[in-house]
């Protein structure tokens, strides 16, 4: 099956059979190996994508359904909150192992274009879903509130 | 594990490369035109960009910014001008101080086995540019600096790049001058930031599960459903309409049937649709009820070991004014770390393999690699990439996942690359678990409130026997993984016995991040809690008052006590919450933490507050020293909150994260972090944050409840709000 979709602002076709999860388009075919493989059923988080805009998990998103869409992943990121994010995830020094860090950004993003100033309790909705074994969420948490203090600047 | 600090000098990398087998075929470390390589630590390019080669992987604790850090503080190099790159795989060269002949990265070593060797790295690097730029200049070394990566001292400072040449010519000295504390301007300040963040924030940052190499297959294992059974026969026939699916075969020794396929989906749907005939005779068939009945049976009769004193010692007990006893479970747990599983054997020019890989501990699949693929050493590069977490799972001496990626990779014709990845249901399936222990414990107190018998029986299947390890940690065959912070607690407890069991193998296990201590602190600093609230005592004067200070373990140990009690505003919670504190000694660092929560075991408890004091010895870099505590903190309390691995009839129950649920950002309210000032030489700190979670949890629901002493809580009456 031949599947066209925008991915990072640029047109692009792919053969894939359907029910591929889009994740793994992304990364064996399309070579964009930043979004990341972590339980494969949608309960960790790594591998979100936005999907015209829209964060969502890759490996429960079916090629299909990509039909058409516009794909952003953390390779393509940008704009005020994609900015702002990274920015204070540098700042605070966010990662350790990094594996999640790609999702774990990809949520913030997804929140702060949303609710550019998140309560601790918009925060915790956002990115319950993102799972960090190195339990960096303290730091995750600070610097979404400092990259909304930067938007704002 | 704690093992003790070897100092010893440099080998001399004569001509630059001739030391280092396993170059990568990018010739990155090759003698000659790349003549850059002043130690084997050290590398300059023409341009004046220095390298840090780091002998440990990174999986997140620092050790590229760490390591980095002291070369960069003893050249005279700023860290943005530094850059880092794994070493290839040569235990000559590359060994952990602390481990032998062996390259590898556990037991929170990384920086308190190399603080002396990347010091002496860096500070003869100096010496060597100075000595070259003196030679060029005809100038007294002794007049020139290097400052900022240049060279002053002779008119105005010159980028050190034009004396690398010179530089890497001469003899590395042998005892170069290095810097007293109060000249540090990187080591122990605040600010300097992590070498990794920038590829970890924007994709770039190359995983072993990243590697997508021109022609490669992927290869998924079908997995035994119990762990012990062996392949019989398999169908393969429905995976044959699978787009991508490209073979399927035994691996050599058994243990699974390789699914190889052009592409990961594929060769996951693919694994899925071969059907797999298995031999159960030598299966696990237990229950894990059974197995803690096993445990629990062990440790109410006479121990198989004494690990400190004799039965005889604990008898105070007897007749004492107060017994306490409690009987303790910890079940299995899976590492899961974030990264799945995964590595790559890539075949190379020569007729010899690169393995590329989220390295650990190099010399074990180096080794194992020679052995199934009939390679001779130098024949195998290891190429070490980001490792995604690992809590113990990548540094199996026996190198298990590597070894199924040879297994995988022999069954090919061998001219393709092979990449080896596990889903996630094969890592919480999968076996290598952190082993099941049972504690059981009675302290006696006499009228004063003072301990006047301690009687400690262990049993678990144990860790370091028969394991590369065996001959330093085990003992009068007392495996001290078993018993490691109680055997060598620093309290001044009067009447200590320790007695230890083995069980027999129920799973194959494997440290988990603080091993033994993952149990033993939970039960030390429980059962002293449970004695001090016995006789009406605080628990941190209880503490301080077994703590007398006789050693300098215990002065250390009470210092951080106190500095947590002090910044944790500990004996007055806020209104509605209740406190914990614990503290435990582990890889030579002290840490004690104090728990607040609000809530109850029954309507839901909330973990408000963590607030930690550690005394590592010197902090080279003190925000990298918080992150590592304020994460051994979540990882352990994620896992004592709600994880376990069960077995029923042999099988794994658990398979995937929604039942193995990992913490999440909504468990933890706030954790705070304080370092004690120390003159001390590094120790640990990726593991020794974890022990004390646990315990100080515990004391907090017991000081308005009882104690949790079955593990993980959720599953023995704790609910979490």
């Amino acid at each position: 099956m031949t599947t066209s979709l925008t991915l990072n602002g640029k047109p692009v076709t792919v053969e894939a059979e359907p029910g591929t999860p889009l994740l793994w388009v992304i990364r064996d075919e399309l070579k964009l190996t930043g979004t990341k493989f972590g339980c494969g059923v949608a309960s960790c988080g790594a591998c979100t994508v936005h999907l015209d805009g829209v964060a969502v998990r890759s490996c429960q998103t079916f090629i299909e359904d990509a039909e058409g869409a516009s794909v952003t992943t953390i390779e393509g990121i940008g704009g005020k909150a994609a900015q702002a994010v990274q920015a204070a995830w540098a700042e605070l020094d966010v990662v350790q192992c990094g594996y999640c860090q790609s999702g774990q950004i990809m949520s913030a993003v997804g929140l702060l274009s949303e609710t550019p100033k998140p309560s601790d309790e918009d925060i915790d909705a956002a990115m319950e879903g993102n799972a960090c074994r190195c339990a960096t969420y303290q730091r995750i948490r600070a610097a979404i509130h400092r990259a909304s203090d930067i938007m704002e600047a | 594990m704690t093992l003790q600090t070897t100092r010893r000098g440099f080998l001399k990398a004569a001509g630059a490369g001739a030391l280092v087998i396993g170059m990568g075929p990018k010739g990155l470390m090759a003698q000659g035109d790349d003549g850059g390589m002043l130690t084997p630590f050290v590398r300059v390019d023409p341009d004046g960009t220095v390298t840090a080669i780091v002998k440990h992987f990174e999986m997140g604790q620092g050790t590229t910014t760490g390591l980095t850090t002291l070369i960069a503080e003893e050249m005279g190099v700023p860290m943005e001008a530094m850059k880092a790159e794994f070493a290839p795989s040569d235990p000559e060269v590359y060994n952990n101080l602390f481990f032998g002949k062996f390259q590898g990265t556990g037991g929170s070593t990384a920086m308190a086995n190399s603080w002396m060797q990347y010091r002496q790295a860096g500070a003869a690097a100096r010496e060597m540019i100075l000595q070259a730029a003196a030679q060029a200049w005809d100038e007294d070394p002794l007049a020139l600096r290097l400052e900022n990566g240049m060279v002053a001292g002779h008119g105005d400072p010159v980028g050190i790049g034009g004396f690398v040449a010179a530089a890497a010519a001469m003899e590395v000295p042998a005892e170069p001058r290095l810097k007293r504390p109060d000249e540090f301007v990187l080591i122990g300040q605040p600010g300097v930031k992590r070498k990794d963040t920038p590829a970890k924030i924007d994709g770039s940052a190359k995983f072993a599960m990243d590697v997508q190499l021109d022609n490669q297959l992927v290869a998924v294992i079908a997995r035994p459903p119990r762990m012990g059974a062996v392949v019989s026969n398999f169908d393969d026939s429905g995976a044959k309409d699978i787009k991508g699916f490209a073979m399927a075969g035994t691996l050599a020794n058994g243990a699974g049937v390789a699914v190889f396929a052009e592409n990961t989906w594929a060769a996951i749907q693919a694994r899925d649709a071969v059907a797999v005939e298995w031999d159960m005779s030598k299966a696990e068939s237990r229950g894990s009820d059974e197995i803690k009945a096993e445990l629990m049976a062990a440790v109410d009769a006479p121990a198989e070991y004494d690990a400190a004193g004799k039965p005889e010692d604990a008898s105070g007990i007897e007749g004492a004014a107060t017994v306490v006893e409690k009987t303790f479970y910890f079940p299995l747990l899976a590492h899961a770390p974030m990264e799945p599983l995964t590595c790559t054997i890539r075949p190379d020019a020569d007729g010899g393999i690169t393995l590329l890989d989220g390295a650990q501990m190099p010399t074990a699949p180096h080794i194992a690699l020679s052995k199934i693929l009939g390679l001779e050493m130098p024949q195998i590069r290891v190429e070490t990439l980001y490792a995604g977490g690992s809590f113990g799972r990548r540094g199996n001496p026996a190198a298990d996942y590597q070894v199924e990626a040879a297994l995988a990779f022999a069954l090919t014709d061998k001219s393709r690359p092979v990449k080896l990845v596990w889903t996630r249901e094969d890592d919480i399936r999968g076996g290598w678990y952190r082993p099941a222990f049972a504690h059981r414990v009675r302290v006696g107190i006499d009228g004063d409130g003072n301990i006047v018998g301690w009687d400690h029986r262990i049993a678990g299947q144990p860790l370091m026997k028969g394991s590369l390890f065996e001959a330093v940690m085990v003992r009068d065959g007392v495996d001290l993984s078993s018993v490691e912070g109680i055997a060598d607690t620093p309290y001044a407890i009067p009447g200590m016995y320790a007695g230890l069991t083995d069980t027999a193998k129920a799973t194959s296990i494997l440290w988990w991040r603080s091993v033994g201590n993952t149990h033993t602190a939970y039960v030390m600093e429980t059962m002293m809690d449970q004695a001090a609230k016995a006789v009406g005592r605080d628990p941190l004067e209880f503490r301080l008052a077994h703590l007398p200070g006789d050693r300098p373990e215990q002065v250390r140990l009470a210092a951080v006590l106190k500095a947590a009690a002090e910044k944790a505003g500990w004996g007055s919670p806020a209104a509605g919450r209740s406190q914990g504190i614990a503290a435990h000694f582990s890889f030579g660092t002290y840490v004690a933490e104090v728990a607040e929560i609000s809530g109850n075991a029954a309507d839901g408890v909330k973990i408000e507050k963590v607030t930690a004091a550690v005394d590592c010895g010197l902090a080279v870099n003190p925000d990298v020293i918080k992150a590592q505590v304020e994460g051994g903190i979540g990882y352990g309390l994620g896992a004592i909150m709600r994880d376990e691995i069960t077995l029923e009839g042999g099988e794994v129950v658990q398979s995937n994260f929604p039942d193995y649920e990992p913490l999440r950002i909504t468990d933890i309210g706030r954790i705070e972090v304080e370092i004690l000032a120390s003159a001390e030489a590094p120790s640990g700190i990726g593991e020794p944050g974890l022990p004390p979670a646990g315990p100080a949890l515990a004391n907090a629901i017991a000081a308005a409840g009882e104690l949790p002493v079955s593990l993980p809580m959720a599953s023995n009456g704790v609910s979490f709000a």
